[in-house]
């Protein structure tokens, strides 16, 4: 593409049928505990 | 859904349902202004004719093809499908659990949502026999979960480490009987830090947060002892010490508050750095919104042009080979969390909980001393499984603001707590902080935008 460059290859829809194995950290236990970021966490999900 | 911004020279379009970002050229863009939500086979011809002008027609017709592409790839405008999947996180097991292991602090900060320390209740270290009990709940309603956390919290958590200490040697017992990883972390403002101490978060704790609020003059104005001094001068050298001895595979945070009276706190973060710091999170306090140090809805201007600031600024590093972590700039496009996580949202009250030190249980440490949140105690192992469940179905789709939100799978519905507190309803978004998250959020995709486009060239 010439006019579009596309940043991902990801896709959220992908990943709701193959996620949700609940072992990635909540994340106010990381470095939040007042504002809560839910996209920085890292999945952790080896068949993912 | 998309959400089309410009900022720091790019076009940038962010596919709300499937996550994609893209890049678009000024031709492209314009183009968006004339679609909603559908991408007809060919270019409406009224919209060539208006921008013909602006672009030559074949570069126009060319960002048409382009951006139809996406479309029937399903990276543009895509459908949201993920409904169903909200009404299936009853039910989940607890993963994750605050431990306020003393509310009690030898600081006074000024800012503090715990009151000072102590939640407004009395002040008191959590005995071992609680945090003992905390960490039999835990693996009780942990099901198949491996990983769990468990963060030190308080008041001052180094002000009862000994039951820190015999907390994590109890868990760490308890293992490989029940095939569990427990992970800890601790946040502590630094005073009681010794070389033991230091050694033992070192070893035990996959991370620690360490609370200064930057320049001395900005720490000193509000992060202060009970005779009203300030700390900077005692924690620094502490802080330096933990992080020197820190193993570079272990994650450490130095986390500061930012208010009213240090808008400027790019200033702040580039004081980390000169100390030596590069994992940094940065947060804007909570409060009511009367208090002289409040951020207000007239300082968001002067916050977003900070942020934009902090942006090129990390742009100008990263290019040098002198990259830092800012938490709330980091996002993974490729593999960050999965869908069922981002509607799980923080998961306070349903896999996350915190204990007070009485065994009290609830949602989350933003929760504790507000007693018709109460959950439960870890001691006669209760648990209110209506209000588990309440949270567990607390996500973007039961938050009406949140459904149509461009960022609804970023913040996944930000923090029931300050909902609670400023809008009355954990359904309710609170304003400001969903105003700082979008920016944030546009803020940390241009750094991936401005970095990729390094990268390239």
């Amino acid at each position: 593409m010439k006019q579009i460059k596309t940043l991902n290859k990801a896709n959220l829809k992908e990943s709701a049928t193959k996620g949700g194995c609940g072992e990635c950290q909540a994340s106010c236990q990381s470095a939040c505990k007042t504002s809560c970021t839910v996209s920085n966490q890292k999945c952790e999900n080896p068949d993912r | 859904m998309i959400h089309k911004y410009s900022l720091n020279g790019y076009n940038i379009v962010m596919d709300t349902n499937s996550g994609a970002v893209h890049i678009f050229s000024d031709a492209a863009f314009a183009i968006l202004d004339y679609l909603d939500d559908n991408v007809p086979d060919e270019p409406p011809e009224y919209m060539i004719d208006k921008l013909k002008n602006r672009f030559d027609e074949k570069t126009l017709r060319e960002s048409y093809a382009e951006i139809r592409e996406l479309y029937k790839k399903g990276q543009l405008y895509s459908k949201d499908d993920y409904a169903p999947f909200a009404k299936m996180l009853k039910g989940a097991p607890i993963k994750s659990m605050c431990l306020n292991i003393s509310h009690d602090c030898n600081l006074r900060c000024r800012y503090c949502f715990a009151a000072q320390g102590d939640f407004g209740g009395a002040r008191m270290l959590m005995p071992f026999n609680v945090a003992k009990n905390a960490i039999d709940f835990l693996i009780a309603h942990s099901g198949s979960r491996h990983n769990l956390e468990v963060d030190f919290f308080g008041g001052e958590p180094l002000m009862n480490f000994d039951v820190v200490k015999k907390t994590v040697a109890y868990a760490r017992s308890l293992e490989k009987p029940h095939n569990k990883n427990f992970r800890f972390t601790i946040t502590t403002n630094g005073l009681m830090l010794n070389d033991d101490n230091i050694d033992f978060i070192n070893r035990e704790m996959s991370n620690c947060i360490l609370s200064i609020d930057g320049r001395k003059e900005v720490n000193d104005r509000l992060r202060v002892r009970t005779d009203g001094t300030g700390c900077y001068d005692e924690i620094v050298p502490k802080f330096q010490k933990l992080v020197a001895r820190r193993p570079k595979d272990r994650d450490y945070y130095v986390r500061g508050t930012f208010s009213k009276y240090n808008l400027d706190f790019l200033n702040d973060i580039k004081h980390y750095l000169d100390l030596g710091f590069n994992e940094i999170s940065v947060e804007p306090v909570v409060s009511d919104t009367k208090l002289d140090y409040a951020i207000q809805e007239e300082d968001l201007p002067r916050v977003f042009e900070e942020y934009d600031k902090l942006s090129k600024f990390m742009i100008e590093r990263a290019k040098r080979g002198k990259g830092f972590d800012f938490f709330h700039f980091m996002v993974d496009l490729d593999q960050g969390p999965c869908a069922i996580k981002r509607l799980r949202g923080c998961s306070c009250g349903n896999e996350y909980v915190a204990v007070t030190p009485t065994g009290d249980i609830y949602p989350c440490h933003q929760f504790v001393g507000k007693s018709e949140w109460k959950m439960g105690n870890v001691l006669d192992n209760t648990l209110d499984e209506d209000m588990k469940d309440r949270f567990a179905l607390t996500n973007v789709y039961s938050k009406p603001e949140c459904r149509n939100c461009w960022a609804k799978f970023y913040c996944s519905g930000g923090c029931n707590a300050n909902n609670m507190q400023y809008e009355g309803d954990i359904l309710k978004p609170h304003t400001i902080s969903c105003k700082l998250e979008k920016k944030r959020l546009e803020c940390a995709v241009m750094i991936k935008a401005a970095l990729a486009d390094t990268e390239s060239t």
